[in-house]
């Protein structure tokens, strides 16, 4: 099953498609509210998408006919002919598309959408200063393709079923109060569309009982067949009912899984939050009444697994050949950690969950661990021998930061226990809250801005604030006074875009299904897209901190303190790539560094943050919660340094950012504790996450000594509250060997940031850029 | 020249936990094998003012992981080079380092002056002590110093009970590692001295680059590290001899 997976390539279907544009057309002109409309458009596709159930599953439910068959999402974004022939054709990350998808396409899903996608109407709506910034490279916008998500899985599903949900809903409906409250309508037609969708998986579900119980008629062989027995009543259960048994439980989410990634395409899927804790009670019980074995949950485990590797990530609109993309859709399982109780949470689940994740070695879906003070040593330790074959998972949290941040981000204690780290690194009350993700934030792109009075050097026009002519600047305080009025210039510009998009998809794209399992959506008679879950936080992320840091450092150094290089002729060596006068760059090169533990460039780093955190942080959204930071990339830093030229820290146009809260590559030369320290300095409990990314030769998590000494570096930072890291083990001469020889390294999977992905699927130059970060390595 | 040449944080192969290791310039010694080639010059002459604010510079960078220590029960390893040969700033630092409560070890040769020795081990809360050849034409051959001193002042470190050592036996296939040579040294140690504990330190090729550099020549550029089975042999022999036998630093 693991290699049928692995070996089967990725096609894009249009079954999706064409079921929701039929619905579309049958039902235009339909008097229906959108919330109901949204959840009978779902419905639809769940009663006629076709039933896969493939040989010896244990888990069912796929999202396409058949494994690694992506759908698309025409009423979010739809993908053009040429779209779909790159796609096709790239070398990397392809997807392919059959002639009668194109036929299909052509014939039918363009005509239909063209101008009608919800990309058209946020591009409509945005303003001309959001466009240019948006097109100089200066942010990036989340919505445009996806839907809103980031949301992990809360502890709900296994107490109650979808009948027990409804019956909440109907309890909730008899409550409406039209003489005191005027949303009253839009209340009931809320809960309409929720019972509605909860109506839709059921029926799902039980068409899979269907198909296993024609299968097991004429299957021949009787273990089989008693497999495809149980399976069937277990599809009959859930997700009607409260699941009673380990593989009920799975089989649920499973089942939510799909239906919340059919239903749309939110950012980083869906996933199931806490594995460990919330599947142990029904583990204990089944093998204490003896209907599992330990080896039977890890096949059932494993069954699992493949079912999140057989979904890769939606394909994107308006690609290049040259973009790559990723196949990861960022589903995080999140072990370990403190219970609601405050308990260690690690328990003998979490480490079969942790020999699951070594056996099966697969992308998909990526593990996370929860690291707390009250964790034993062996949970992290047990970790890192898996980090040490050179797998780029798990993820190492800060269980107790995490805690923290929440309560400082106003949420009750209860709640915040109950929080992890899904997507990337970002922090979230599992089940409860709604934490979008609204774009990265390209902070050196500002400098250079700054450093050209609100000019784009690439294009010569007037994008930000005339912050004034760098040469009329008298201190170094004045430079960053104009940096931190563009800083917020811009995020003023992001923060007017990502409210008009937040209530384009209240208005338009309600997720009528992913807010019956989103707490309190029931309770408010409120969509998820329209601040129905209990928390509703909106983050921008900001990139090249590390970056910014250098590049200010080295500015403060030369320019203002020892004067050793005018601002005129830094100017003059920043427009001409550093071709003009051979004796800047050097200097610029010896000025202090982020990431080696000195304050000359750290002390900065806490500036950087300040302006960042004050522009953003709670700034109010369109869904009753608020804007807030967090520090990391994804693969943005990249793009990011693609639209900018030479930096002040030396960086030549082009070359990417530093990633995440990591240094510059290259730029820590005092090992990892130093790196650790200055990592240490940003306030990490006031962001919801940062991402830092750690190399290490893999001599060094070899030896049970080598791995203890790497457990207290992780302890360490993380009582400096550092809120994540992650260890990339790998050789440089193997990574160099991976370049030569790809057909050698299908499987070496490394860390990118805060996802792992096939070295094979990167870019050059991200393949480039994770082969410079520094490894750390100290025989 | 600079007394103290490098300094290594995250040293995890010098002494228990996470430490930073000083490297202090100049040694007595010129072992076959020695890796840190740049370190033999002699170190620079310092008055005790130099003493002090050298001192001071240093505690600041040694301060700098003290949330590292902590966490490992690491602390800091004053190497070299050889550091007995700069008793004042030795000196210096493990004084400021006990002030601070900053665990300290001493990685010697044990060649130096007695007296030195014996107040660093004192103020040090752990001595790494190399014994390398058991045969002093052997050792006068190889690493350019007689023995006696070597091991006297070992047996005097085993006499005073305020000192902890933990002996370091560098294993150079072909020099060290005759079973005569370790058969001596195991019985000088468990006879000699009340110290149980030994790490096995194998030899690696690495120091070529750092001799072509210095233009010195290097005499093992040729020989191949010991074979895995070859050091666990001998860490088995000291295990069965009573003594708590380790692989590396």
């Amino acid at each position: 099953m693991r290699n049928d997976s692995l070996q089967r390539p990725v096609t894009l279907s249009h079954e999706r498609a064409v079921l929701v544009t039929e619905f579309y057309q049958q039902r235009q002109g339909l008097d229906l509210g959108v919330s109901v409309q949204r959840a009978l458009c779902l419905e639809h596709i769940l009663s006629h998408k076709s039933i896969y159930i493939g040989e010896g599953e244990l888990i069912v439910g796929e999202r396409g006919p058949v494994p690694k068959a992506v759908p698309t999402y025409p009423e979010i974004c739809l993908h053009s002919l040429e779209d779909l022939e790159i796609l096709d054709s790239r070398d990397k990350v392809a997807y392919g598309v059959a002639p009668e998808t194109r036929e299909v396409y052509r014939e039918r899903i363009i005509p239909f959408w063209k101008g009608r996608t919800i990309r058209d109407r946020i591009f409509a709506a945005m303003g001309d200063e959001w466009k240019a910034a948006f097109g100089a490279g200066v942010f990036t916008e989340f919505q445009e393709q996806r839907s809103p998500g980031h949301t992990a899985g809360g502890d709900l599903i296994y107490r109650k079923g979808f009948g027990d949900l409804r019956a909440d809903i109907a309890q909730r409906m008899g409550r409406l109060d039209y003489t005191q409250d005027s949303t009253a309508m839009d209340q009931q037609e809320v809960l309409e569309s929720l019972d509605i969708a909860a109506r839709a998986l059921i029926h799902f579900a039980h068409r899979h009982a269907e198909a296993l119980e024609k299968l097991a008629e004429t299957e021949s062989d009787p273990a089989r067949r008693e497999e495809l027995v149980t399976l069937a009543r277990v599809c009959r259960r859930v997700p009607e009912h409260r699941p009673e048994t380990f593989q009920e439980a799975l089989q649920y989410y499973w089942f939510l899984h799909v239906g919340v990634i059919t239903e749309l395409n939110p950012w980083d899927a869906y996933n199931p939050g806490r594995l460990d804790q919330n599947l142990y009670p029904f583990y204990k019980k089944d093998l204490e009444e003896g209907r599992i074995t330990e080896d039977s949950a890890r096949e059932m485990l494993s069954c699992f697994w493949i079912k999140f590797h057989n979904h890769p990530a939606p394909p994107k609109v308006g690609v290049t050949a040259k973009e790559s993309n990723t196949y990861v859709d960022f589903c995080t399982i999140n072990l370990g950690g403190l219970t609601p109780d405050n308990r260690d949470g690690v328990n003998d689940l979490t480490y079969i969950l942790l020999d699951v994740i070594e056996e099966m070695r697969l992308l998909q879906p990526s593990s996370m661990i929860q690291v707390s003070k009250k964790n034993p040593d062996r949970f992290i330790n047990r970790t890192l021998k898996i980090l040490a074959t050179g797998f780029g998972q798990p993820s190492m949290f800060n269980a107790d930061a995490i805690t923290q941040e929440m309560i400082l981000h106003g949420k009750s204690m209860a709640d915040a226990r109950l929080a992890g780290a899904s997507g990337c690194v970002e922090a979230g009350v599992f089940g409860k809250e709604a934490y979008l993700l609204t774009g990265y934030f390209n902070l050196p792109k500002i400098l250079e801005l700054t450093l050209n009075n609100g000019v784009d050097p690439r294009t010569g026009k007037q994008l930000g604030l005339a912050t004034g002519d760098p040469l009329s600047f008298k201190s170094f305080d004045e430079l960053l006074d104009a940096f931190r009025r563009q800083v917020e210039y811009f995020v003023d510009i992001k923060i007017t875009g990502s409210n008009i998009i937040e209530q384009i998809n209240a208005r338009y794209m309600p997720v009528p299904l992913l807010s019956l399992v989103t707490e309190d959506c029931i309770e408010k008679a409120r969509d998820y897209n329209q601040g129905g879950a209990r928390y509703n936080t909106a983050y921008i992320q900001g990139v090249g901190v590390g970056t910014l840091t250098d590049c200010l450092a080295a500015l403060r150094q030369t320019v203002y303190e020892e004067r050793t290089i005018p601002m005129a002729d830094l100017l003059q060596a920043l427009a001409s790539d550093f071709t003009v006068n051979d004796l800047i760059r050097p200097k610029l090169l010896k000025a202090p560094k982020y990431g080696n533990d000195d304050d000359g460039a750290d002390d900065l780093l806490t500036e950087v943050f300040e302006i960042y955190h004050n522009a953003v942080t709670g700034r109010p959204n369109t869904r009753g919660g608020v804007f807030r930071i967090n520090l990391l990339p994804t693969t943005c830093h990249v793009y990011f340094g693609e639209v900018i030229g030479a930096l002040p820290d030396g960086r030549r146009a082009g070359v990417p950012l530093s990633e995440g809260i990591s240094p510059v590559q290259g730029a820590d030369c005092c090992g990892p504790t130093a790196v650790l320290k200055s990592a240490g300095k940003i306030d990490h409990l006031r962001t919801g996450g940062t991402l830092l990314n750690q190399k290490f030769l893999p001599e060094f998590l070899g030896t049970d000594g080598g791995r203890k000494a790497v457990v207290h570096l992780v302890r360490g930072y993380f009582k400096m509250d550092g809120h994540h890291i992650q260890f990339n083990v790998v050789s440089e001469a193997t990574l160099r060997d991976a370049q030569k020889h790809p057909e050698k390294y299908r499987d070496l999977i490394v860390r990118v940031a805060g996802y792992s992905d096939y070295f094979n699927n990167l870019t050059d130059a991200l393949q480039e850029e994770v082969i410079q970060r520094t490894a750390h390595c100290n025989l | 020249m600079k007394p103290v040449f490098r300094i290594q944080r995250y040293s995890v192969h010098d002494g228990p936990g996470i430490r930073t290791t000083l490297f202090f310039q100049g040694c007595p010694l010129r072992c076959a094998w020695c890796h840190n080639p740049e370190s033999q010059a002699r170190g620079p002459r310092l008055d005790s003012d130099a003493v002090a604010s050298e001192s001071r510079a240093l505690m600041v960078e040694i301060q700098k992981d003290i949330l590292f220590y902590d966490e490992s029960d690491g602390g800091v390893t004053i190497s070299g080079g050889e550091a007995l040969g700069q008793p004042e700033l030795l000196m210096a630092l493990l004084t400021a380092c006990r002030e601070q409560e900053i665990h300290t070890c001493l990685d010697t040769s044990g060649f130096g002056p007695a007296s030195v020795l014996r107040g660093a081990a004192r103020l040090a809360d752990l001595v790494l002590y190399d014994l390398k050849l058991m045969d002093d034409a052997a050792h006068r051959k190889y690493t350019g110093v007689p023995l006696a001193p070597v091991l006297d002042h070992l047996k005097a470190l085993s006499a005073d009970p305020e000192t902890d050592v933990w002996l370091r036996f560098p294993l150079i296939p072909g020099i060290t590692d005759g079973p005569e040579n370790i058969q001596a040294l195991l019985t000088f140690a468990r006879e000699e001295t009340r110290f149980r504990r030994i790490h096995i330190l194998p030899f690696h090729n690495t120091a070529q680059g750092k001799y072509d550099q210095l233009d010195k020549t290097y005499d093992l550029d040729q020989l191949a590290p010991p074979e895995d089975a070859a050091v666990e042999a001998v860490r088995h022999q000291f295990e069965t001899a009573g003594f708590s036998a380790h692989i590396g630093g």
